[in-house]
C-alpha cells in the first residue's frame, strides 16, 4: 500500500481509519474493564467477611454504582463497537466505515465522558474534594439519586455524552451495513456478527434518547426545581423506573446480541461445519430485539403494579426464552456431527454457550412473578446478570479477541497461555458468581456492605473467586501484548477452517483493504447454504 | 392438573440428586450457614413462591441436562483430534427447528398456568380470597421502619438493635464479636407484633426515598415509595419470630434497617396491644405520642390522607 507515513499523533488522534479506531475502542474498553474491575475488587474485599473493615457504606455504594456504569458503558459497549469497527468493513467487503470522521468523533467523546463520570470519585479519593461519585445505584432511581451532591450532574452529563457517542456509532454501523456491502453480499448472506450488530444499532438509536430524556428529567428535578419524579410536586418516582427500563431492557440486549454474533462466527470455524439454521438465527435475533421493547416492567414486579400488568410482563418475558432457545439449540446442532477442536476462541465460545444458558435459566426463573417476589433485589439477581454479562458478553468479547487477534496483529498468540486464561477465568468466575445464587435464595439482599455471619461462607468463596478472576485477566493483557510484539506469523486465513471475507486479506490486515470491492464466492462465507 | 404430578416428579428427582443437602431436610425461617435454597416460609404466599421457584428450577435443570448433555456428547464424540469428519450438509432442518420452537412454547404455557394462579392468589383475585381482619401501615424512612396499627392508636418506630449498630460502626470489630451476636444486623429494638391466624392488610409507603419491605418467610416484598400507597397482605399460622430486610437501595444505611415480625397467638397479641395503647390522657391527641425518639420524628398518622406522605418526600433532597 502506498500509505503516507503517519506520525503517532496523526495516526491515533486524527484517525478516520476503521481499523485504528477499532483498536482505540478496544484499548479503551480494556482500560475501563480494569478500572471497573478494580472497583469490583473493593466490593469483594469489603464483602470478604462480615463487618465493615475497609470502606464506609457511602463509599461502598459509590463503588457498586460506578462499577456498573463503567463496565456497561465503558467496557462492554465500547468493546463491541471496537469489534464492529474492525470487523464489519472486513466482513462485508467495504473499504471503511461509511462516515469515517463521525467515527473518529464518536470514539473521542468517550475519554471525555468517562473523565466526567469518574472525576467526582477521583477528586474525593485523591484530593478530598467534594462528596465522591454517584451512590444511588446505576439505575439512578429517584428520589435517592437526587440526594447525591453535584456528582449527579457529572454522571448525567457523562451519560449524555456516552449516548451521543453510541448513537453516532449506531448510525455509522447502519449506514455502513446498508450502503457499503460489496456486490453480491446480500443481506441474507451477511455474517451473523454483522446481522446482530445491525439489529443492535437500531436498538441503540431507539433507546439511548430515552435514557437521555430520563436522566435530563433527573437533572432538572435536581437543579431547576421541576417535579417530574417528585411526588410532593405532583410527579411520580415510578414513572422514572418505567422510562428507565424502557431503555434498560433493550440495553441488556445491546450488550448480548453482538455476543451472539461473535459466537456464531467462532463455533462453525472450530466445528468445521457451517452454522446450523442461519436464517433462523437472524430471525431469532430480530425477535429478541422486538421483544426487548415490551418486557421492561419485569424489573419492577414489586413496585405495586396491577394484576394485569404483572401477568402481561410475566408472559411477555417468558416468550424471550423461545428465540433464545432457538439460538442455543442451533449452536449445539452446529457442533453435532462436526469436527471439533478446542483452540482458545472456541473454549471461550463454548464456555459462553454453557454459562450464558445458565444465566438464561435464572432469567426465566426471575420472570415468574410469585417467585420474583422473593428473588427481586437479592444476590440471586446479581448472580443472574453477572452470568449473562460476564460469562456471556465478556466471554464472547474474549472469544472474539482471540479469534481475530492474528488478523489484527499478524502474529498468533500463545495458545498455551490462552488456554490457561480460559480455564482460570472459568473456574474463578463460577466460584465468584455461582454461590451468589445460594446467597440470594437464603435471603441476602443486593447492594449491602455488611451481612449476617450466616452468609459469610459463600461470600468468602465469592470474594476468592473474584480476586482469582481479576488476576486471571492480567494474563490476557500479557497474551495480547506478546502477540502485538511478535511470535509465529499468522496466515491470511489464520484458522484453516475459518470462512468469511476477513480471512481473504493478509494478516495483519493492511491499513487499507477492499479499495476495490472483492468478488464474492458463496464458499467464502461462513454459513454455507444461505437459502435456509 | 399437570402441576401436582410435576411437583411429585420434581420431589423424587430432588430426593435422588440432592440427598444430604441441608435444605432438603429442614425448613428454617432464618438463613443458615451453607444454605443453598429458598425455604417454603410460613404463609401460603411463601409456599407459592417456593413452589413456583422449584417448578422453574427443575424445568431448567431438566432442559439443562438435555442441552448440556447433547453438547458434551458432541464435544466428546465429534473431536477433530479423533479424526471426526464434519457432516457439512447438516445446516438446516425445518422439522427440528419446529420441534424446538413448539416444545418450549408448550413448556412455557404449562408453567405459566400455575404461576398465574399464584399471582392471582396474592392479588386476592382468586375465589377463595378472605376479608382483611386488620390493617397495619408501614412507612420506610432512612433508615428505619414505622408501624401504625390503623384504628388502634398504636404507632412506633423500629430500627437496628443497639448491639449490631455498635458492632457495625466499629472497624475494629472482630469476627468473634460478630459471631457472638447471632442476630447481627437481623434484630431491631422494637419488632412488629402481629396475631397468628389473622389476615392482615399492610399498606406500605415511604417518607424519603424508595425502600422495600421484605420478610422472606412471609413470601413477598413490596416497594415502599414516597407519594404512593402500596399494599399487600399476610396470614401466618405459626407463631414465631420472622426476620427480613430492606430490599431496595435507600442510601448509606440500606443494609442496616432490618425487619423483625413477631407472630403471637391471638390472646397474647391482644394483651400486647392493650399494653401498647396510650394512656387515656394521650388518647385525645394520639399524634403527639407517635414519635418515641426525637430524631427523624415522623409526620402525624397519614392513613386518612394518602397524599400527606408526599409533602415530606422532597425534604431530604435538600
Amino acid at each position: 500500500m502506498a500509505d503516507h507515513k503517519q506520525g503517532f499523533i496523526e495516526r491515533w488522534f486524527y484517525s478516520t481509519n476503521h481499523k485504528d479506531i477499532g483498536t482505540l475502542y478496544l484499548v479503551f474498553a480494556l482500560a475501563m474493564f480494569f478500572i471497573g474491575g478494580a472497583m469490583a475488587m473493593v466490593i469483594r474485599a469489603e464483602l470478604f467477611q462480615p463487618g465493615l473493615q475497609l470502606v464506609s457504606p457511602e463509599f461502598f455504594n459509590q463503588m457498586t454504582t460506578t462499577h456498573a456504569l463503567v463496565m456497561i458503558f465503558g467496557a462492554v459497549m465500547p468493546a463491541f463497537v471496537g469489534l464492529a469497527n474492525w470487523m464489519i468493513p472486513l466482513m462485508i467487503g467495504a473499504p471503511d466505515m461509511a462516515l469515517p470522521r463521525m467515527n473518529n468523533w464518536s470514539f473521542w467523546i468517550m475519554p471525555f465522558a468517562f473523565t466526567l463520570l469518574l472525576l467526582p470519585l477521583i477528586l474525593q479519593v485523591l484530593f478530598g474534594i467534594g462528596s465522591g461519585g454517584p451512590a444511588g445505584g446505576w439505575t439512578l432511581y429517584p428520589p435517592l439519586s437526587l440526594q447525591g451532591g453535584t456528582s449527579t450532574a457529572f454522571t448525567i452529563f457523562a451519560i449524555h455524552l456516552m449516548g451521543v457517542s453510541s448513537i453516532m456509532g449506531a448510525i455509522n454501523i447502519i449506514a455502513t451495513v446498508l450502503n457499503m456491502r460489496a456486490p453480491g453480499m446480500d443481506l441474507l448472506k451477511m455474517p451473523i456478527f454483522v446481522w446482530t450488530w445491525l439489529i443492535t444499532a437500531f436498538l441503540l438509536i431507539a433507546v439511548m434518547p430515552v435514557l437521555a430524556g430520563s436522566v435530563t428529567m433527573l437533572l432538572t428535578d435536581k437543579f431547576f426545581g421541576t417535579s417530574f419524579f417528585n411526588a410532593a410536586g405532583g410527579g411520580d418516582p415510578v414513572m422514572y423506573q418505567h422510562i428507565f427500563w424502557f431503555f434498560g431492557h433493550p440495553e441488556v440486549y445491546i450488550m448480548i446480541l453482538p455476543a451472539f454474533g461473535i459466537v456464531s462466527e467462532i463455533i462453525p470455524t472450530f466445528a468445521r461445519k457451517p452454522l446450523f439454521g442461519y436464517q433462523a438465527m437472524v430471525y431469532a435475533t430480530a425477535s429478541i430485539a422486538f421483544l426487548s421493547f415490551i418486557v421492561w416492567a419485569h424489573h419492577m414486579f414489586t413496585v405495586g403494579m396491577p394484576l394485569g400488568g404483572e401477568l402481561y410482563f410475566m408472559y411477555a418475558t417468558m416468550l424471550i426464552a423461545i428465540p433464545t432457545g432457538v439460538k442455543v439449540f442451533n449452536w449445539v446442532t452446529t457442533l453435532w456431527r462436526g469436527s471439533i477442536s478446542f483452540e482458545t476462541p472456541m473454549l471461550f465460545a463454548l464456555g459462553f454457550v454453557v454459562m450464558f444458558t445458565i444465566g438464561g435459566f435464572s432469567g426465566l426463573m426471575l420472570a415468574i412473578v410469585p417467585a420474583d417476589f422473593q428473588y427481586h433485589d437479592t444476590y440471586f439477581v446479581v448472580a443472574h446478570f453477572h452470568y449473562v454479562l460476564v460469562t456471556g458478553a465478556i466471554f464472547a468479547i474474549m472469544a472474539g479477541a482471540y479469534y481475530w487477534l492474528p488478523k489484527w496483529t499478524g502474529y498468533m498468540y500463545n495458545e498455551t497461555l490462552g488456554k490457561w486464561h480460559f480455564w482460570l477465568s472459568t473456574i474463578f468466575v463460577n466460584l465468584l458468581f455461582f454461590p451468589q445464587h445460594f446467597l440470594g435464595l437464603a435471603g441476602m439482599q443486593r447492594r449491602v456492605p455488611d451481612y449476617n455471619p450466616a452468609f459469610a461462607d459463600f461470600n468468602m468463596w465469592s470474594s476468592i473467586g473474584g480476586f482469582g478472576f481479576g488476576l486471571a485477566q492480567l494474563l490476557f493483557v500479557y497474551i495480547v501484548w506478546q502477540s502485538v510484539r511478535g511470535g509465529v506469523k499468522a496466515e491470511a486465513r489464520s484458522w484453516p477452517s475459518a470462512r468469511g471475507l476477513e480471512w481473504t486479506v493478509p494478516s495483519p490486515a493492511p491499513h487499507h483493504t477492499f479499495e476495490k470491492p472483492p468478488v464474492i464466492k458463496d464458499g467464502d462465507l461462513a454459513h454455507g447454504d444461505v437459502s435456509h | 392438573m399437570k402441576f401436582p404430578r410435576m411437583k411429585q416428579g420434581a420431589a423424587v428427582l430432588m430426593g435422588v440428586l440432592m440427598t444430604g443437602l441441608a435444605f432438603a431436610q429442614t425448613e428454617p425461617t432464618e438463613p443458615v450457614r451453607w444454605q443453598l435454597n429458598m425455604t417454603p416460609g410460613v404463609t401460603s404466599t411463601a409456599a407459592n413462591a417456593y413452589d413456583a421457584h422449584m417448578m422453574m428450577l427443575w424445568i431448567c435443570v431438566i432442559i439443562g441436562i438435555i442441552v448440556f448433555g447433547a453438547m458434551a456428547y458432541a464435544m466428546i464424540k465429534f473431536r477433530h483430534s479423533k479424526g471426526a469428519v464434519p457432516d457439512t450438509s447438516l445446516t438446516h432442518s425445518t422439522k427440528l427447528e419446529l420441534i424446538w420452537t413448539i416444545i418450549p412454547i408448550l413448556i412455557l404455557v404449562v408453567s405459566a398456568y400455575p404461576a398465574t394462579q399464584k399471582v392471582m392468589a396474592q392479588y386476592g383475585a382468586d375465589h377463595g380470597a378472605e376479608k382483611d381482619e386488620m390493617v397495619i401501615k408501614i412507612t420506610g424512612y432512612q433508615w428505619m421502619w414505622r408501624y401504625e396499627y390503623v384504628g388502634e392508636g398504636v404507632d412506633f418506630i423500629s430500627r437496628l438493635d443497639r448491639t449490631s449498630d455498635g458492632l457495625r460502626q466499629n472497624k475494629a470489630t472482630s469476627q468473634t464479636e460478630i459471631a457472638a451476636h447471632g442476630t447481627y444486623l437481623r434484630d431491631v429494638d422494637k419488632p412488629l407484633v402481629i396475631p397468628a391466624d389473622t389476615r392482615i392488610r399492610f399498606v406500605i409507603t415511604a417518607d424519603d426515598v424508595i425502600h422495600s419491605w421484605w420478610v422472606p418467610a412471609l413470601g413477598w416484598k413490596q416497594d415502599a415509595i414516597p407519594g404512593i400507597i402500596n399494599d399487600s397482605w399476610t396470614k401466618v399460622a405459626t407463631p414465631g419470630t420472622y426476620r427480613g430486610v430492606c430490599a431496595e437501595l435507600c442510601g448509606k444505611d440500606h443494609g442496616f434497617m432490618p425487619i423483625v415480625v413477631k407472630v403471637l397467638p391471638k390472646a397474647e397479641y391482644a394483651a400486647w396491644l392493650a399494653a401498647q395503647k396510650p394512656a387515656p390522657v394521650v388518647e385525645t391527641a394520639p399524634a403527639a405520642e407517635a414519635a418515641p425518639t426525637a430524631e427523624a420524628a415522623p409526620a402525624p398518622a397519614a392513613e386518612a390522607a394518602p397524599a400527606a406522605t408526599a409533602d415530606t418526600a422532597a425534604a431530604p433532597a435538600a
